[in-house]
């Protein structure tokens, strides 16, 4: 077992890639030299060369257009945005052709494409830092979204991510990557599934499920509620498309009652379709409406007043508080 | 040459030589009026440009340069002191700056990118407005009607893609002017971007728009040589002012150092737009002295000899050579801009203290135009939310 941020994880993740798929390459911009902007490619240059880590033109169309080419060439390319906010010169790229060009050509051709994008806010930045457009992504078909929570996925996720035959957008808690924990760069302990739910607390009261950023948010908020002498189960989703909806559905079947939390404005997010499908799968065993914890429907908010729209512990104890009282 | 219109007064071969225009791949000349050195040289073209400056608009130029290097040397100081979330300098890049801006006419409209704080001051934008954004209390500032400067724009070359339509806007009302028999002076626009934001898509795009149209529109590319980390060779293989041959309408370099020679080059560019002969490119070839923010450390690429061998170019110590040789400003003057430098930095410093802190609910305010069902439903469950706090803290107290 090795202590490691999640920055330092994703870092031994790709460097144990581009050492075991000598076709696998990274390219982004400044992620050679400088390693990233968040160093998250700190010293792979030097040990892969140039051709393996590529300081990319600043183009994000161009770099994820490129790595289409490339997938298509027989290489993985996993490609760096430098922050959720710059996605979208890129969004064509990724939505009408990396999406679809398996099915579009009958499952002749994979695209097996990674797209690394440091996604949430909490870290008071300027304006395009702190956004989380996972929904806008999960809404296209023919991509596949995750998003680790600590050390240890960070480090098996993302070589998942680059085995992975279909396009993957990995999503990085950007305000998490200084979170140690514990790796096991031995043994994964992803069942077969690697992006399937994960509890990573139990409880028989209400569930909450998180993902990404709010994972640690959500175990607090259980903490607190132990106060209130509530048990509450907690959900790591990993995995926002496809959603693994049999964990949860499990979970509510326990509790009764579930919060869906994350950080992405909650009209027309993730939450929304976790609380339709519970709604149908487990609607006689649920004793509350689900409820969502979400974003307001804005541009993310300036810095000195995101603590107001980020979810926090008292927003999620809160919706607990209204869930429990059905 | 095609139909480009060349700078007035000049052949094919003048142009040519005089770096209007380059052929892709060779190596492009630049256009410099006052060296290094301080000496003021000449250009077949440009010098009657530079002949229009009077001595008092030099001092205008070197007070405002002086001015905005100060201004940034106090903002890099309040964001280590956690008073801003993150600077963007500019020092180095004062020439390209103040050279342009001055050249502009107030009916002319600007889009900036980020770091185009040189141009506000000349626009008359009030610097205290412009660190909201980078204090995280807003996500523009200042009024972009107010001064014809448009707010800043973070996602990269965005803004050049709205210069041209606003451009094209301008053909529009001139037009409609014509008909109605206005006395409108005529306007351009300039649009502002960086060496590396050259390589995203929307630069092309735009340029093509421009061309078509033959758009009102200066483009003012600032290769200050770092797009964060990756030098310009990673961005273009041929001088970027090269390009605007394949586009179909001239582009320039010209030293970003010089503030006598941008300041020629951009008039001369911003009256052919405005006379509508089309788009022009200039690329002021300057250099990022400092980091390129607060959150970055050059020594992770670049050599600090490049970085010493930029600055003996400066662009302030060359004019301040040019007006003492010349006798155009005396010592009192130095030291009246370096009052006003120190002036400008207390204003700053202690009004970004003053700067209000916003409530959520102004975020709520201007999400829409007209009233919208949803934002009023998720605000009436925030103050609800809030007030449940409050009645807390008052059981509690
Ligand atoms: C679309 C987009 N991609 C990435 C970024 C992140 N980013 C901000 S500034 C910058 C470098 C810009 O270099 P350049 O265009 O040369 O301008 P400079 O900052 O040097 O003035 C990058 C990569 C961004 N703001 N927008």
């Amino acid at each position: 077992m090795a202590t490691m941020t999640i920055a330092k994880a994703i870092n031994e993740g790709l460097r144990a890639s581009l050492k075991s798929n000598p076709k696998s390459l990274l390219m982004g911009e400044d992620i050679g030299h400088l390693g990233g902007v968040y160093r998250v490619t700190d010293g792979l240059i030097k040990e892969f060369g140039a051709d393996r880590v590529v300081d990319s033109p600043l183009a994000e169309s161009g770099i994820v257009g490129t790595a289409i080419g490339l997938a298509l060439r027989g290489y993985f390319p996993v490609c760096e945005i430098q922050f959720d906010g710059f996605v979208y010169p890129a969004f064509n790229q990724i939505t009408t052709q990396l999406a679809k060009i398996h099915a579009r050509s009958h499952g002749r051709l994979t695209v097996p494409v990674v797209i690394r994008i440091p996604y949430g806010g909490g870290i008071g930045s300027i304006e395009h830092h702190s956004e989380s457009p996972e929904a806008l992504f999960a809404h296209t078909a023919g991509l596949r979204i995750i998003s680790p929570s600590n050390a240890h996925d960070a480090y098996w996720m993302i070589q998942k991510a680059i085995e992975c035959q279909d396009p993957v957008i990995f999503f990085e808690p950007k305000r998490r990557y200084w979170l140690k924990g514990e790796v096991d760069v031995e043994n994964a302990g992803l069942s077969e599934d690697p992006f399937k739910a994960h509890v990573v607390r139990e409880g028989t009261d209400a569930t909450i499920v998180a993902y990404g950023p709010l994972v640690p948010v959500a175990l607090a908020a259980a903490n607190a509620a132990i106060e209130d002498g509530r048990s509450i189960e907690v959900i790591d989703l990993r995995s926002i498309s496809p959603v693994d909806f049999d964990t949860v559905e499990e979970s509510v079947k326990k509790t009764g009652r579930l919060i869906v939390a994350h950080e992405a404005p909650t009209f027309g997010g993730i939450g929304g379709e976790i609380a339709a499908r519970i709604s149908e799968r487990a609607f006689l065993h649920l004793e509350a409406p689900v409820i969502r914890v979400g974003g307001f429907h804005m541009p993310y908010p300036v810095a000195k007043v995101e603590e107001d729209y980020l979810p926090d512990i008292d927003k999620i104890l809160e919706a607990l508080d209204r869930s429990l009282a059905y | 040459m095609g139909s480009t219109q060349l700078p007035p007064g000049t052949d094919e071969t003048l142009a040519a030589t005089s770096a209007a225009v380059a052929a892709s791949g060779e190596p492009v000349e630049m256009v410099q009026l006052l060296g290094p050195d301080g000496k003021l040289g000449t250009d077949p073209v440009f010098s009657d440009y530079a002949k229009r400056i009077d001595p008092e608009k030099l001092r205008v130029f070197y007070a405002d340069m002086a001015r905005i290097r100060r201004f940034d040397q106090e903002a890099t100081a309040l964001q280590r002191q956690g008073e801003l979330a993150l600077w963007v300098p500019l020092t180095g890049q004062e020439a390209a700056q103040i050279g342009s801006a001055h050249a502009s006419q107030p009916q002319d409209y600007i889009f900036p990118t980020y770091r185009e704080h040189g141009v506000a001051l000349v626009r008359n934008v009030d610097l205290a407005e412009l660190l909201k954004q980078f204090r995280g209390v807003s996500n523009g500032g200042w009024d972009p009607r107010g001064n014809n400067f448009h707010l800043y724009t973070l996602v990269l070359a965005a803004q050049t893609l709205h210069a041209v339509g606003y451009a094209m806007g301008i053909q529009r009302d001139q037009k409609l002017a014509v008909a109605g028999d206005s006395n409108d002076p005529k306007a351009a626009v300039i649009a502002y971007f960086g060496d590396g934001a050259s390589s995203e898509g929307d630069v092309h795009e735009s340029m093509v728009f421009a061309a078509s149209y033959d758009a009102p529109v200066v483009f003012f590319c600032q290769n200050n040589h770092w797009a964060i980390s990756v030098p310009t060779e990673v961005q273009t293989k041929v001088p970027l002012a090269n390009r605007a041959k394949g586009y179909g309408f001239p582009g320039i370099r010209v030293d970003g150092n010089d503030v006598i020679a941008v300041h020629a080059v951009t008039e001369w560019a911003l009256e052919h737009a405005r006379e509508g002969r089309g788009p022009v490119l200039i690329e002021a070839y300057t250099y990022r002295v400092g980091a390129h923010t607060t959150a970055d450390d050059p020594t992770k690429y670049r050599e600090l000899a490049e970085e010493a061998a930029w600055r003996e170019k400066d662009p302030l110590e060359r004019l301040e050579k040019y007006l003492r040789t010349e006798g155009l400003a005396d010592e009192a003057f130095f030291e009246q801009v370096q009052a006003d430098g120190d002036e400008l930095a207390k204003y700053v410093r202690s009004t970004t203290h003053g700067l209000e802190v916003p409530d959520i609910r102004d975020s709520f305010a201007n999400v829409y135009a007209e009233a919208h069902p949803l934002i009023a439903e998720e605000q009436a469950w925030f103050e609800e939310y809030s007030a449940g706090f409050e009645a807390d803290q008052e059981a509690a107290n």
